[in-house]
């Protein structure tokens, strides 16, 4: 059975069900996220959580959302009332569009054609997203300078350091994800993990944990919440902010989460992509094939409704995993002194990345040259010098501090057990 | 569909370069000469160099335009407004230069032949169908032009040190 892209009248209607409905899963997802996060920190304290609108407080977003409109809309006198009322628009329009690129089930067939489940596939596709990513920092800083206020302009400074110390970690750490897709569209990334029989998670370890780290900084969650730090900047860049334009920047800041595990969930966990080749799908010569056979020839691919389904939920279950990390480290680790941050970005994490992107280029360059197909043994070798150099960085940040110092604390501990109980007896 | 979006995002870039003349607080003429950057970055993606409009985003409008707002915010905090646009001899040489070279751009702009169909526009499409958006670019600039690549990156580098160099001895 022959299958061809969705065309015509149709194809308008489906990218009007994408769009609309990409919008409200995303606005979804946000406000459960934000109800995730408060359920979370409260099992990780030991509390309840808002519990009381809804079964499991299930309805409270919505509660949430009622009051931040009712609420009353104040601006400061001393503001600069057109940049104040900009700020929040900035931060929340880059959050709400970047999702665009990313692909989030295998293709669909329906008896109009193939429908792609991405909305927009172009072919710059990761630029976009780093492109409208690096102007969310516009809104954050324009918030807390226009408050006129000396926290949230102390926030809006550390704010506007800070992301664009990580960027350079992030765009790094991007760039061996790139060298071994060999192509910057999402699509194109999902179909070579699919092609190399394992997730670029394991090929390029070092890569993921740097990409973590930086997504962390960009999107200003703990422990590199320095830009809100409501123990010393009272709330940062929206100190100043009520209502619905508070509620702006809180949607923001979450879709920026959201977009972000969707976004390592691609490059780093497969995307879309199940374990196995059954789901494997990707427009090739006008064909959608599932890869190529021995003697290199096009294996067509059968897309499926099921498919699809299983395959949207396998990218659901990766992005949840992510959402559930961002706020599991908040409600574990506390937060990075301001100098540690900038150490951190520029000392530790520049110098590795752009290290890694040496080492990866070599292999690569070696495991070419040598004409190692494109395949499990070329990911398995990538693998091992990956995980020889994740080791070496994690031994390097910890210098005897977590993983050798906590071994050394508990024997320590055994020992003085041992030493002062005889001690004791003898008195 | 495409002449139109062309007039509405050349309208909006030729409004934030005047916006960045004209307003009364930097910050404000720093938000217009981004919204001509970002409408700059749409008339390339009209173009379809798409690789193009997401570097002048992410380059200019993310980053150079980051460091700006910075460096403003840290040096001009009272939102102060002082009028430095003087009535004098200068500024009326200013203006007919100005005129001069609009004039001038409008007699060869009218003049050229402005269909899309060059010489090189074939030789673009072959080079895109084969290497990608990215790659049509990446390809000659890491052969045929490597060295002048790499003599601009050492450009770069030695303009950071220098920098760096005169920053240290003013603290000292």
């Amino acid at each position: 059975m022959e299958f061809q892209p969705i065309s015509g009248i149709w194809a308008i209607v489906a990218m009007s069900l994408k769009v609309t409905g990409m919008f409200t899963v995303l606005m979804l997802v946000v406000a459960y996220t934000t109800l995730a996060e408060r359920r979370v920190s409260a099992w990780i304290q030991d509390r309840h959580g808002p519990n009381r609108v809804g079964p499991f407080g299930l309805l409270q977003p919505i509660a949430d959302g009622l009051k931040s409109l009712l609420k009353e809309e104040t601006v400061p006198a001393t503001a600069s009332r057109v940049f104040f009322v900009l700020a929040p628009m900035l931060v929340l329009a880059p959050a709400l569009v970047t999702f665009a690129v990313i692909p989030f089930a295998a293709p669909l067939p329906t008896p109009a054609g193939v429908v792609d489940m991405i909305v927009a596939d172009i072919p710059i596709g990761i630029l976009y997203v780093l492109a409208f990513s690096s102007l969310a920092v516009y809104g954050v800083v324009l918030g807390g300078w226009a408050s006129n206020n000396k926290y949230a302009f102390l926030g809006a400074l550390r704010a506007s350091a800070q992301m664009v110390s990580y960027e350079v970690a992030l765009g790094l750490s991007l760039i061996t994800v790139l060298m071994l897709a060999g192509n910057v569209t999402l699509t194109e990334i999902v179909w070579q993990q699919q092609q190399l029989g394992m997730w670029f998670a394991f090929p390029l370890s070092l890569a993921f944990i740097l990409f973590v780290i930086s997504a962390f900084a960009e999107t200003n969650r703990l422990p590199f919440d320095m830009a809100e730090a409501e123990s010393e900047l009272i709330t940062g860049y929206h100190t100043e902010y009520s209502a619905m334009k508070f509620s702006a920047f809180m949607i923001g800041e979450f879709g920026h989460m959201v977009t972000a595990s969707a976004l390592m969930a691609t490059l780093f966990l497969g995307g879309w992509d199940l374990p196995g080749t059954w789901d494997n799908a990707f427009w090739y010569d006008g064909q959608l094939i599932k890869g190529f056979a021995a003697d290199g020839t096009v294996v067509l691919a059968s897309p499926a409704l099921w498919k699809t389904l299983a395959t949207f939920g396998g990218f659901a279950a990766k992005t949840g995993f992510f959402l559930l990390l961002f706020i599991w480290i908040r409600w574990t680790l506390p937060r990075f002194r301001y100098d540690q941050v900038m150490a951190l970005g520029w000392k530790v994490m520049l110098p590795t990345a752009l290290a890694y992107v040496m080492l990866i280029g070599g292999s690569i360059l070696v495991l070419d040259e040598v004409g190692v197909p494109w395949g499990f043994s070329y990911g398995a070798a990538l693998t091992a010098v990956s995980t020889v150099a994740t080791v070496g960085f994690v031994f390097f940040l910890d210098r005897g501090r977590t993983i050798t110092g906590a071994a050394a604390q508990y024997a320590q501990k055994v020992e003085v057990k041992t030493i002062s109980q005889p001690a004791s007896a003898g008195d | 569909m495409v002449t139109f979006l062309f007039y509405v995002f050349a309208a909006v870039a030729v409004g934030g370069a005047i916006g960045v003349v004209i307003s009364r607080s930097p910050v404000g003429s720093l938000l217009s000469m981004i919204a001509t950057l970002g409408s700059m970055a749409a008339i390339f993606v009209l173009l379809e160099a798409h690789f193009l409009a997401a570097i002048q985003i992410i380059v200019y409008a993310g980053a150079i335009m980051v460091l700006f707002l910075f460096v403003i915010m840290l040096l001009n905090l009272g939102h102060d407004y002082q009028k430095d646009l003087k009535v004098g001899a200068f500024s009326l040489v200013s203006f007919a230069t100005v005129g001069a070279m609009a004039y001038v751009l409008s007699r060869q702009l009218g003049a050229a032949d402005l269909s899309d169909s060059g010489p090189g526009a074939a030789a673009i499409d072959a080079a895109i169908a084969q290497h990608g958006v990215v790659g049509a670019i990446a390809q000659p600039l890491y052969t045929t032009y490597v060295v002048p690549f790499e003599i601009t990156g050492i450009l770069l580098l030695v303009a950071i040190v220098g920098a760096l160099v005169l920053a240290k001895k003013n603290v000292a």
